[in-house]
């Protein structure tokens, strides 16, 4: 009966009584992701709070910035990989991050388009108000 | 009858439905279903921050963002919060290699980041509230106190939790239960860490952005 090398789970930094067999010092993996998370917070505060850039890109820039955090979250912190035991957690990642954005993107549309909807328009009402 | 034993005889872990390794580890498979918990929580707060979203507008002649937000103190929470995953990573490394006070010196100081977040953050709605930006002045504020509010919620069971595992540790050490539960506690921790880089880009800066 072989070992497999891949035996790891999210946040599951080395099985007990097997060397770690992760490249570089595990320590170092959080420093690598600290540093990239701090990288990643301070320009989003600076994007949020600088007049050097084109004002309505600075939203679709910070969504860019916060999901990049979250996958050096999820890669550094909470170890999520393509091995092949981590299969069944990344694909059920995978199935969260679909209902998320169904939830979010279902939500804003629509209520949005509800929003367009309700508020009649100012020619509209005085019709309104000319035919009563 | 001949096939099954044929089929069992030919590959005897074809039948654990676990592939080659055979039934994955105790550990692995408790994680997975914290990780689906935890998937199930993010999910939840989608539900918030999609309140948020729709309602942020809906300020009734109330306060709206700008007025009410300190970026400085959302800096020093979030901050705080990154520092304390990071402790917190540092903590799981400690329970490892079985290093029993580095265990102790990484909780103690992930739960003072951690502590040190959540009195900042009452500290902001103390100082909401007294201004009279409750969460019955508009629809916005409702959704702001249910989304962060949860948020905060959680750190603070994240704590007790915190302190419940360290006195597993002190009594029972490093036994395989406790150290399965310490490892659902840093994915809980880590996960929080996540769903706050939404919060304060969502709430906090797009809010604050012209």
């Amino acid at each position: 009966m072989t070992i497999t090398p891949y035996d790891r789970a999210p946040g599951d930094t080395s099985p007990s009584g097997r060397p770690l067999e992760t490249e570089g010092s595990p320590a170092l993996v959080y420093t690598i992701g600290l540093l990239l998370a701090v990288l990643l917070t301070a320009t989003s505060f600076w994007v949020a709070n600088t007049s050097l850039l084109w004002p309505p890109g600075v939203p679709l820039g910070l969504a860019v910035l916060a999901i990049a955090q979250m996958g050096v979250h999820l890669v550094f912190f909470l170890h999520i990989t393509t091995g092949p035991d981590n299969t069944n957690n990344t694909l059920a990642l995978a199935f969260g991050v679909l209902i998320v954005a169904l939830v979010i993107a279902g939500s804003v549309v629509i209520m949005d388009n509800l929003n367009a909807n309700m508020v009649m328009p100012m020619n509209e009402l005085m019709n309104l108000h000319m035919q009563h | 009858m001949n096939v099954a034993v044929a089929v069992h005889e030919a590959h005897p872990e074809a039948l654990t439905g676990a592939g080659e390794a055979g039934p994955a580890p105790k550990r692995i498979v408790v994680a997975y279903g914290f990780w689906i918990f935890l998937l199930s929580d993010i999910v939840m707060f989608s539900a918030l921050f999609a309140g948020y979203a729709v309602l942020v507008r809906a300020t009734a002649g109330g306060p709206a963002g700008p007025q009410l937000f300190n970026q400085t103190s959302v800096a020093i929470e979030t901050a705080c919060l990154l520092a304390s995953s990071y402790t917190c990573g540092l903590m799981s490394l400690a329970i490892v290699s079985r290093r029993r006070y580095s265990t102790y010196l990484g909780a103690a100081v992930t739960f003072a980041l951690g502590a040190a977040f959540l009195g900042l953050e009452i500290r902001e709605f103390a100082g909401m509230i007294a201004d009279g930006a409750t969460p019955q002045r508009s629809a916005f504020l409702s959704a702001f106190f249910a989304l962060v509010g949860c948020h905060g919620l959680h750190v603070t069971i994240g704590l007790v939790w915190l302190v419940v595992m360290m006195a597993q540790v002190a009594v029972k050490g490093f036994a395989a239960a406790v150290e399965r539960r310490l490892a659902c506690f840093s994915l809980f921790w880590h996960a929080l860490d996540i769903i706050w880089v939404g919060l304060f880009t969502v709430v906090y800066l797009m809010g604050v952005s012209p």
